[in-house]
């Protein structure tokens, strides 16, 4: 069993190895170049060369990615070439909209979906499920930040129930932050609460046809506990997979529910940071970005080896 | 239509008129139609016929599971005789008192050993949980009657095993666990669905010494499905042939072997190994059944007549009922009189 | 394989009302779109200044924007750019995909490098590559599809993949490696026909999702330039309006969501009918 662990952790290092290379040659592709831009049309030629001397852009692309890659290594993300800090402060700074966006977008979207695809799994062909179906599929369509614009429209300024966009001021306090984000909480909620949906739906159906359910019933059991213990408790790896990893996908994804709220999270940092090419923030904030999900994935694999028995004995 | 099968006493399980539907794409199915069957009290009744027969239709009819929801009953009526001496009919009983017999009164096992247990539970969990739904045990005393069960079926070691997990034992284990699962309640009527087909032939042996000592220990009646006629000679007391959703034959398992009179049986009992003909050149040939089993839409006549060597020009038109030709022998022929 | 009896798979697409009454809706968005330039009741282009943040009307059935130009109009051009946009995803990410797929699941020494830069790739959230990948690429319309059609490239190939490998092994693949038949000629035959039912599957959601993301894209302005009027941008432009006119939101919003609804329930409707085996959530 450890030597699973061990292979899927070096897999994950490939994985990671591969973003950063692409992340890096790929952002230095793009035409433009930070030190011109930060100082706009009127530098000269000498301006320009001096400045990038002072952020090594000077130097032979290779040796910038080896010297990068060795500083990432070690946990060194670098300096951002405009925000005067160090890119994991940056991308620190904005962890909290972000974070906790993803986390109440992900509860209210597992809120949604476990409990309607376990129904509509037991009621197969019901008038119910044809209904969770068909809305789960309606809210897979839906862009969220045109759901997002029709809510602000209705309950901030229609009904005035809640607050327009931002985050709050400075200093407020978590309860405060915590409204501002009811809004584009639900928006994200229930646009992802359609592949949670399905996605239970499918992995109930499966377990429920499962000779073991069959003997389960036999022996006198309530529907509920059949359903619940014997059908939900061998579906439950594969649904919180889908949980995981989507919530992992708001991290950066949400980035145009962030735009519509005006909220300061990750995903407008990245998209500011490359429209001024602001190397190091890019580099580092995507690789955050694929980290957090390349480890959320191996830590729900390293889970499921642990919890299945079948493994572990 | 009644039909006296020669009982004794009154049979714990009656079935009568049994009729079960199946909603599919293409249409209804009837896969088991007008079935009559009994189980005496403390005696085996063998279910035989081949895939396609309608017999595990059948018993899952009784235990109500039949997959829903495109499996119904349609009509007829299984009536149960309860410890306290009630008739139930089983058809229409409201779901919580058909739980209260399931896994209780009346226990099943199943074909798949493998496939049929938890993964994620222990063998001795999942026999407990049933023990305290049904017995009202606390965890203790509820495990240690589960290791009480498993010792019964003679699984070695058994506290031990009790805390293991299905993957961790043998196919035969595993098929003794699902016994001890259903004995662990002490049900009056045990149904077995095939229970040793997927077994090899030494476990077999022994699991159907089992069955057969439990049932005399406990005063159990046990409904065995099978397709194999030397295992209905072995542990039968009474045996129903089923052909295409509907009962042909029935009898006393001694009648059955020594006169049989629906050509089907005769035909099944020609297929054993041990009827097996030599051919000039020396060869063992073991005969079979040419054709296949008709599809359960319904087509008019007797269901057997196109496979049958005796079928003649009337067959094919008039469906033959159940009749009561010998005492205690029912058959289903238009021609029986005359083979 | 199910392709043959055409027959009996269109009695089973009349039997299923919804995903028949999807495919419709569908087809008359896309002929509103191909035939605009025909049928549009004005031009899109065409301003009125009196006429300026109408409410729907019987002369503007969808009411008019802020300078005056018709939003019906508008919307039917924007499809034309919305799901040409998408179309053409669809197209490349299918090519690039399937060939990637194909390769992956046939040759073990490829699959083990490809599934990592699949794995790579889909680590990062779709918009935030996409918006990436623009800004190495510039911003244009044939640059989103470029874009796009790299994001979801690595979905189509796990799934080609999957399938592959599954075809692989069946027993008329191997017999006829054995009488020598050519790898390329069971490649592209003996596999891709079998796996041609979940590749159109994927290829239903990929335009589903593609428009979403070229709306999400356009909305951004990261997107398409504002010149190419496609969905996204009409909201985008239409945002600050949304108190005095929200129709100038409201309908392209409901224009994406009918497209991709259709194409979902298009998609899904077709998993079911080709090959009732694969009706897990893919």
């Amino acid at each position: 069993m450890l030597w699973m662990i061990a292979r899927r952790f070096i897999g994950m290092i490939l994985v990671m190895f591969i973003v950063a290379t692409m992340v890096f040659f790929l952002t230095r592709l793009a035409p433009g170049d930070p030190a011109s831009l930060m100082l706009g049309d009127q530098a000269t030629a000498d301006d320009i060369d001096r400045l990038r001397k002072v952020y090594g852009l000077d130097r032979p692309i290779v040796v910038q990615y080896v010297l990068w890659l060795g500083e990432v290594a070690r946990g060194n993300l670098g300096q951002s070439i405009y925000l005067q800090r160090s890119v994991l402060q940056a991308i620190f700074e904005r962890t909290e909209p972000t974070f906790f966006l993803a986390l109440f977008s992900i509860s209210i979207a597992s809120a949604i979906g476990i409990p309607s695809g376990i129904v509509s799994a037991v009621w197969r062909g019901s008038r119910f499920d044809q209904v969770v179906s068909g809305g789960a599929m309606l809210a897979a369509s839906i862009p969220s930040f045109w759901l997002g614009l029709l809510f602000i429209q209705f309950f901030a300024v229609h009904l005035r129930w809640l607050p327009v966009a931002g985050y709050g001021a400075p200093d407020a306090t978590m309860i405060e932050r915590l409204f501002h984000l009811i809004l584009p909480a639900s928006v994200l909620g229930i646009v992802n609460s359609a592949l949670i949906t399905r996605f239970t739906r499918a992995s109930m159906l499966d377990v429920l046809s499962e000779d073991h359910v069959r003997t389960a019933r036999a022996k006198g059991l309530s529907e509920v506990r059949v359903v619940l213990r014997h059908g939900l408790g061998n579906a439950l790896v594969p649904i919180i997979t889908v949980v995981g990893l989507t919530a992992a996908l708001l991290v950066g994804g949400a980035i145009v529910t962030e735009t519509v709220f005006g909220l300061p999270g990750i995903g407008n940092l990245v998209v500011s940071a490359v429209l001024r090419r602001d190397y190091p923030v890019i580099q580092g904030a995507l690789i955050v970005i694929a980290g957090i999900y390349v480890l959320i994935n191996f830590a729900i694999d390293v889970l499921y080896t642990i919890v299945d028995p079948r493994v572990t004995t | 239509m009644t039909v006296a099968l020669g009982a004794v006493s009154e049979p714990l399980l009656a079935i009568r008129d049994l009729a079960v539907t199946f909603r599919t794409e293409e249409g209804d199915t009837t896969p088991v139609r007008g079935v009559d069957l009994d189980v005496l009290e403390g005696r085996t009744t063998a279910l035989v016929g081949e895939s396609g027969s309608g017999k595990s239709v059948t018993s899952l009819a009784v235990m109500g599971l039949l997959p829903r929801p495109a499996g119904r009953i349609a009509a007829g009526s299984i009536l149960f005789r309860t410890a306290a001496g009630q008739r139930l009919d089983l058809v229409g009983l409201p779901a919580t008192e058909m739980r209260r017999l399931r896994g209780n009164a009346i226990a099943m096992i199943f074909q798949e050993p493998m496939t049929s247990l938890n993964p994620v539970l222990t063998v001795g969990e999942q026999i407990a949980e049933q023990v305290r739904l049904h017995m009202g045990l606390p965890r203790a005393a509820a495990f240690a009657r589960a290791v009480e069960m498993l010792g019964f079926v003679e699984i070695p070691d058994a506290r031990r095993r009790a805390t293991d997990y299905p993957h961790q034992m043998s196919g035969g284990m595993r098929q003794r666990v699902m016994i001890a699962l259903a004995m662990s309640c002490n049900p009056r009527l045990l149904i077995a669905d095939e229970p040793t087909t997927a077994l090899d032939v030494t476990i077999q042996a022994q699991i159907l010494a089992l069955i057969d000592r439990l049932r005399r220990d406990h005063g159990m009646s046990v409904l065995f499905i099978t397709h194999n006629l030397g295992v209905v000679a072995e542990i039968a007391d009474h045996v129903t042939v089923m052909y295409a959703g509907e009962v042909v034959e029935s009898a006393p398992v001694r009648d059955l072997f020594h006169r049989p009179r629906h050509p089907y049986t005769n035909a099944l009992i020609d297929c054993l190994p041990a009827r097996a003909v030599r051919a000039p050149d020396g060869r063992k040939i073991v005969r079979s059944i040419p054709g296949t089993v008709a599809s359960a839409f319904a087509a008019p006549g007797c269901k057997f007549a196109p496979r049958c060597v005796h079928a003649a020009d009337g067959c094919a038109t008039r469906h033959p009922d159940l009749g009561s030709g010998v005492e205690g022998h029912a058959i289903r022929c238009l021609r029986w009189r005359d083979l | 394989m199910h392709l043959s009896t055409s027959r009996a798979f269109l009695k089973r697409l009349f039997r299923r009302r919804l995903v028949l009454f999807a495919a419709i809706v569908l087809v008359v968005i896309v002929l509103a779109a191909i035939f605009a330039p025909l049928i549009a009741p004005y031009s899109p282009t065409s301003m009125r200044v009196t006429q300026r943040l109408r409410p729907p009307s019987a002369m503007n059935w969808l009411g008019t924007d802020e300078f005056g130009r018709d939003v019906l109009t508008r919307v039917m051009y924007g499809g034309r750019a919305s799901l040409g946009i998408g179309m053409a995803v669809v197209f490349a990410s299918m090519a690039a995909g399937t060939t990637l797929g194909l390769l992956s699941g046939y040759y073990r020494a490829l699959d083990g490098i490809i599934m990592r830069f699949v794995d790579a790739m889909m680590s990062l959230p779709d918009i935030l590559l996409a918006i990436f990948l623009l800004a190495v690429l510039g911003q244009s319309a044939a640059n989103v599809v470029l874009a796009l059609a790299i994001v979801y490239t690595p979905r189509v190939t796990r799934v080609v993949r999957g399938s592959t490998l599954v075809v692989r092994e069946l027993p008329f693949v191997e017999a006829a490696r054995t009488i020598g038949v050519s790898t390329r000629r069971i490649l592209t035959v003996h596999i891709l026909l079998n796996v041609a039912s979940p590749i159109m599957v994927q290829a239903t959601f990929i335009f589903a999702y593609a428009v979403l993301a070229e709306a999400g894209l356009s909305f951004l302005g990261t997107g398409a330039p504002p010149e190419v009027p496609t969905w996204g941008t009409m909201i985008a432009s239409g945002q600050q309006y949304t108190d005095r006119a929200v129709w100038l939101v409201l309908f392209p919003g409901i224009a994406i969501v009918l497209s991709a609804l259709c194409l979902q329930l298009l998609g899904d409707g077709l998993r079911d009918m080709l090959d009732p085996k694969l009706r897990k959530a893919l």
